[in-house]
């Protein structure tokens, strides 16, 4: 129990310090914010300017800016680890590896939420949307696909952040492995705004819940061999 | 020479398979001769699956004995692998496009999933060719092949669910793919064909794991060059530091 609660504090001490380098270099955080709404604004472009041909395609262009912005979101996150071989004296230190994991992890989570909801609310107003009945369905979606993209996002950006190519590889290797999360968070948005008519969304909900246990799982048993590099 | 035989004995074998699917095996009633691409099909299909298993358990392997020659082996399968797979979906899309009326169907579980399977292993070999260090390369390849194992289930499970929820999985079944009631002809031709792919397949995992055994070697050779280089370049450095020092002695020693 207390090796449990000394790995939490170390991760919610790695994910305090992400989150006070991001709000502190304003300007990277913004600027993904600014590339994803330019992003769903540019799908108008594509699809529209029928209104209902964009609400019909909105939750899945909602997810597809969420996930090219959390690519950058979760990047950056470990880039800034490369900086005075920060992530050398964080492997140095005798901490359970798979606490650095969680605590990577849980800033990702959190850049991933503050680009969800922004999103959402861009989404609903640039596609013309009602979220009022549905906004419990659509947390519980938003905190599940951000968690799986936070366990995934994690895990690949260790793997490439210190290659020359990591911008390429990232969503290179990234993008084939969230196509699972990526498909039942839309199926679960849309089911959502829908309206749910044949209780689907339990079922779309629970596939993204074991999306995330089995990732979270795979990411924080394989992080620690990164580490050693 | 005894993997010579097992590439002859493979090239004999598919040259047979396909002498018996094309001219012995009856076409099927329903879909033709387009019904014939399914040998070859299914065995490619299935040997890719086979080879990214491979990847999985020698990337596993590695990670516990930090063995290259693991590495090696995972190396074989994805590549392997790769070939196979994309040979299956070229056959696939081959076979939709008489019988279903489409190259690309998105309906079929089966081809999403094979099709994202191929992304995730082009993937790991890019990230194997973009790494120089072996040791380094070998484990992120291994995690990486580690985690795309994982996630194949997790894909397969969830384009299921995405076709349809309420739809049942026949479609998933094997078994359908070949015909419904296969006659015993078909299944002969389909595991003649399978057993001559796995020999080449067998060949090939050979031949690639030694080819990448012989790259390391001049991948290590080249290293201890360089090593031996920087040390003369060094020593050599050193004598001509010496040299002029010595040289200035000797003019003060003389007269």
């Amino acid at each position: 129990m207390n090796g449990f609660r000394q790995t939490a504090g170390v991760a919610l001490t790695i994910a305090r310090k992400d989150a006070l380098a991001e709000l502190r270099g304003k300007h990277a955080a913004t600027s993904t914010l600014f590339f994803a709404a330019i992003v769903l604004l540019l799908f108008g472009f594509a699809l529209g300017p029928d209104s209902r041909r964009l609400q019909e395609a909105a939750p899945g262009l909602l997810w597809l800016a969420i996930v090219f912005a959390g690519l950058l979101a979760v990047g950056r996150l470990h880039l800034i680890e490369t900086q005075d071989a920060a992530l050398e004296q964080l492997a140095l230190y005798p901490i359970d590896r798979r606490a650095i994991y969680a605590g990577k992890a849980l800033s990702g989570l959190a850049a991933m939420l503050v680009l969800g909801i922004v999103l959402l609310g861009a989404v609903a107003i640039l596609y013309g949307i009602d979220l009022a009945g549905a906004w419990p369905a659509l947390a519980a979606t938003l905190l599940l696909g951000c968690i799986g993209f936070a366990a995934v996002g994690t895990f690949y950006a260790g793997v490439t952040v210190r290659m020359a190519a990591r911008e390429v590889m990232l969503p290179l290797l990234m993008l084939p492995v969230i196509a699972p999360l990526l498909l039942a968070a839309v199926k679960a948005t849309a089911t959502a705004l829908g309206g749910d008519p044949f209780g689907e969304l339990g079922a779309w909900l629970q596939l993204l819940a074991g999306y995330d246990i089995v990732m979270l799982i795979a990411g924080a048993g394989t992080y620690g061999f990164l580490l050693e590099e | 020479m005894k993997t010579r035989v097992v590439g002859i004995i493979g090239l004999v074998a598919v040259v047979a398979a396909a002498v018996f699917g094309l001219f012995v095996v009856p076409a099927d009633l329903n879909q033709g001769d387009a019904q014939r691409i399914m040998y070859p099909h299914v065995a490619s299909a299935w040997l890719g699956y086979l080879s990214f298993g491979v990847t999985a358990l020698a990337g596993l392997l590695y990670l516990w004995k930090r063995d290259l020659r693991f590495d090696a082996v995972a190396l074989a399968g994805a590549e392997v692998g790769v070939m196979f797979t994309a040979f299956a979906i070229w056959g696939g899309m081959m076979w939709g496009k008489p019988v279903w009326g489409t190259f690309w169907q998105w309906e079929d579980p089966r081809l999403t999933t094979t099709a994202l399977l191929l992304a995730l292993y082009v993937g790991y070999l890019l990230l194997r060719r973009l790494t120089d260090d072996p040791s380094r390369r070998a484990t992120r390849a291994a995690i990486v092949g580690l985690v795309a194992a994982i996630d194949i289930p997790i894909v397969h499970f969830s384009v299921i669910w995405w076709r349809g929820l309420h739809q049942t999985a026949t479609i998933g079944d094997p078994s359908k793919l070949l015909h419904p009631s296969a006659p015993p002809l078909f299944i002969i031709a389909l595991m003649s064909m399978l057993t001559a792919f796995t020999f080449v397949w067998g060949y090939l995992m050979i031949r690639r794991y030694q080819l990448a055994r012989i790259d390391w070697q001049i991948e290590e050779h080249g290293r201890l060059g360089r090593i031996s280089a920087a040390r003369r370049a060094a020593a050599a450095n050193a004598g001509r530091a010496v040299a002029p020092a010595l040289d200035a002695r000797t003019e003060e020693v003389a007269p």
